[in-house]
């Protein structure tokens, strides 16, 4: 399975989201320094949750963090994060 | 060293300096465009960070990410409590959140106009 199908399926179950967007960014950072060049390095993820309701923008980044556990330590370079409430208004 | 001591050191660090930001590269010359945007903010800001460079130092680079239970680098500390990474800062910038932050905790800064 590719990262972003993995990194997909593990925010659907772990965070029942209203709406997920998960973008390979990898290609914009190929051959810079540190880069690891797999093509499936770099993503942007937006993510609206109810779980997110009354929660702190370091308490949301760590449920998702926690959800991608070894995936994010070990396979994603950087990840961009956007996380909303139900209601809250978007700015990706 | 242990684990332990680089937590110490880390902890140390965090409650010597007001402002401290672990990033990957230097002030003004950042390796990681996360990086870049934290110092990009915090400078148009005026406000005087001290650096940590976690390039110079595996044992940094692994201990902050265990210290402060966050998996990427950069992290933000302001008066010894973790503010956040890239995108965290960049929010909180563009919703003038950090300037009263700054502001609340007593941190020298500008109020910067400027949309990063």
């Amino acid at each position: 399975m590719s990262v972003e199908a993995e990194i997909r399926q593990m925010l659907m179950v772990a965070l029942e989201p209203i709406r997920l967007d998960v973008i390979n960014e990898s290609h914009m950072h190929a051959g810079h320094a540190g880069s690891p060049g797999t093509g499936e390095s770099h993503f942007r993820v937006l993510v609206v949750s109810p779980q997110f309701n009354g929660r702190s923008r370091v308490e949301r980044h760590r449920l998702v963090n926690e959800a991608l556990g070894d995936l994010l330590r070990k396979r994603i370079h950087a990840l961009a994060l956007a996380t909303f409430a139900p209601g809250e208004a978007i700015r990706a | 060293m242990s684990q332990q001591a680089i937590h110490d050191h880390i902890a140390k660090l965090v409650s010597d300096n007001d402002v401290v930001l672990f990033m990957k590269g230097t002030k003004g010359m950042p390796q990681c465009g996360f990086s870049h945007q934290v110092d990009t903010i915090l400078q148009h800001l005026g406000v005087d960070y001290k650096p940590v460079n976690v390039l110079e130092s595996m044992e940094i680079r692994e201990g902050i990410k265990s210290y402060t239970n966050w998996p990427t680098v950069p992290q933000l500390y302001i008066k010894g409590e973790f503010v956040g990474g890239c995108d965290i800062v960049r929010e909180m910038f563009q919703a003038g959140e950090l300037q009263e932050m700054l502001s609340e905790k007593g941190v020298t800064h500008n109020e910067g106009t400027m949309q990063a």
